[in-house]
């Protein structure tokens, strides 16, 4: 781990790893946007941090002065020069869509996007809802859980694998591979194994779908042409990486971050047990309040942006978390309204990188919610454990014990 | 009541087929378009509902 002395400034040396900034991000929020909107640091690389919606939405949309090639908010492997000597996998494309800037971006996300479309996503609805119900199964009778880890986070996953025809039984390593890359992204050795792990394992699998192609977004990625000719082989393994490692930990924080405020808002949870018509606009509010990705941008040449002078290669931290919980956007952003009519979140994203699997985060989201609540709509956090809250990235809880 | 979404705002969240899937819908790439030619007095506030819920501020009212 590097650089985790305790912040002093966070205007001018902030670090999203600091222990409490992981814990309570809101309140670092609210005195920076009185004070310094955009906050810079020097830590792991010069990178600022804008934490009002207007900057935040200018900065997406602007995106002939600020780069989507390098998007870790974590200094990694696309930070640093190329290894001449290593010998193992790389993405010589990064992680298109994601990591690319149009053109590429534009035709590599319009292969992925109708895997997420509303109609497709309705039909993973049954294999979602089946899931979890056999995770609850388990866990309805002990009367205890860890609701981050036994149910949370085995969700997305064995969606995600099914849609890429991966086995589902290999799930607890998908995720321990996106954990490593994304979580722990400030332990180079870790970062190496996660990234090396995912990536070896797709190289396998993308030969053996060449081979014996299925109805999979896999198979489709290698048979499909683009202007009369086949998706270059780095661009596949690209996709296929960031389907896993964007689909994975972002909406398992979702989720565990909803049910960590429903076992704290009791008035919360049992409205929604009563008023189950409440879930559409209810799923958008948690993802308001709790949103959980931060994704970064490149700075592309010298801007003075706000009055800030950015410098070319510098990292803009796109923190749509803060946006979404900022008094100019939203009428009292630290409250949750189940019922809010104005609600223009960014949690997705704004502007051409809106989150390709949006719609599939959504419905995770409010079928993991409406079966817990159907077998288990009263619980509470358990008394004396202590939570978890992983960051930087991705935020929401890791160890989450409620007991009901 | 009559909506617009404007192709050139629209990013495909699909936050108005989500809250009023009877006035909008979302095609394969994202695109969201109005499907009724006039908005039911019943699904006015719907229609609203949408217009404050898009990000991208793509969707508006032609009363």
């Amino acid at each position: 781990m590097t650089q985790t002395a305790p912040v002093q400034d966070w205007a001018t040396d902030f670090d999203v790893m600091d222990p409490r900034y992981l814990t309570d991000p809101f309140s670092i929020w609210d005195q920076l946007r009185a004070t310094c909107p955009i906050a810079h640091t020097n830590r792991r690389k010069s990178s600022w941090m804008p934490l009002r919606y207007d900057d935040v939405t200018t900065i997406a949309h602007d995106v002939a002065h600020f780069s989507s090639v390098k998007v870790a908010v974590i200094p990694g492997d696309e930070d640093e020069e190329p290894d001449a000597g290593f010998q193992g996998p790389n993405l010589e494309y990064g992680l298109p869509p994601i990591s690319v800037d149009p053109p590429v971006h534009t035709w590599t996300r319009r292969l992925l996007l109708p895997w997420f479309s509303h109609t497709r996503v309705d039909s993973y609805i049954p294999l979602t809802r089946e899931l979890c119900g056999s995770l609850l199964e388990g866990l309805a009778a002990a009367g205890h859980a860890d609701a981050a880890a036994d149910y949370a986070q085995q969700i997305p996953v064995r969606v995600i694998a099914r849609i890429l025809g991966v086995p589902t039984a290999m799930s607890d390593t998908f995720t321990g591979w996106v954990r490593d890359v994304l979580e722990f992204a400030d332990d180079p050795e870790r970062r190496q194994k996660g990234a090396e792990g995912l990536l070896l394992y797709f190289i396998e699998q993308l030969e053996f779908r060449r081979r014996e192609p299925g109805d999979d977004l896999l198979s489709e990625l290698l048979h499909t042409e683009v202007d009369g000719k086949p998706v270059d082989d780095g661009i596949v393994l690209g996709m296929a990486a960031l389907v896993l490692i964007a689909g994975v930990d972002t909406t398992w924080s979702a989720i565990g971050s909803s049910l960590w405020h429903l076992a704290t808002h009791p008035e919360d949870r049992r409205r929604l047990v009563a008023e189950p018509d409440l879930m559409p606009t209810a799923v958008e509010e948690l993802l308001r309040a709790y949103s959980p990705v931060t994704m970064a941008r490149e700075v592309v040449e010298d801007i003075t942006y706000a009055g800030c002078p950015m410098k070319a290669g510098d990292k803009v931290l796109m923190n749509f978390p803060a946006a979404n919980r900022d008094p100019e956007a939203f009428e009292d952003p630290d409250l949750v309204q189940l019922d809010r009519a104005h609600n223009r979140h960014v949690a997705f994203g704004s502007g051409i990188h809106r989150c390709a699997g949006s719609n599939l985060a959504r419905m995770e989201l409010q079928v993991a919610l409406e079966e817990w609540l159907a077998r288990i709509p009263e619980f509470s956090l358990a008394e004396g454990e202590a939570i978890s809250w992983a960051g930087g990235q991705v935020r929401g809880p890791r160890v989450l014990p409620v007991v009901f | 009541m009559k909506v617009r979404v404007d192709p050139d705002k629209c990013q495909g969240h699909a936050r108005c087929y989500g809250l009023a899937p009877e006035i909008f819908d979302v095609d394969d790439y994202g695109q969201a378009s109005v499907i009724v030619d006039e908005v039911p007095v019943e699904l006015e506030e719907k229609a609203r509902l949408a217009v404050a819920n898009c990000p991208e501020y793509a969707i508006e009212i032609i009363e």
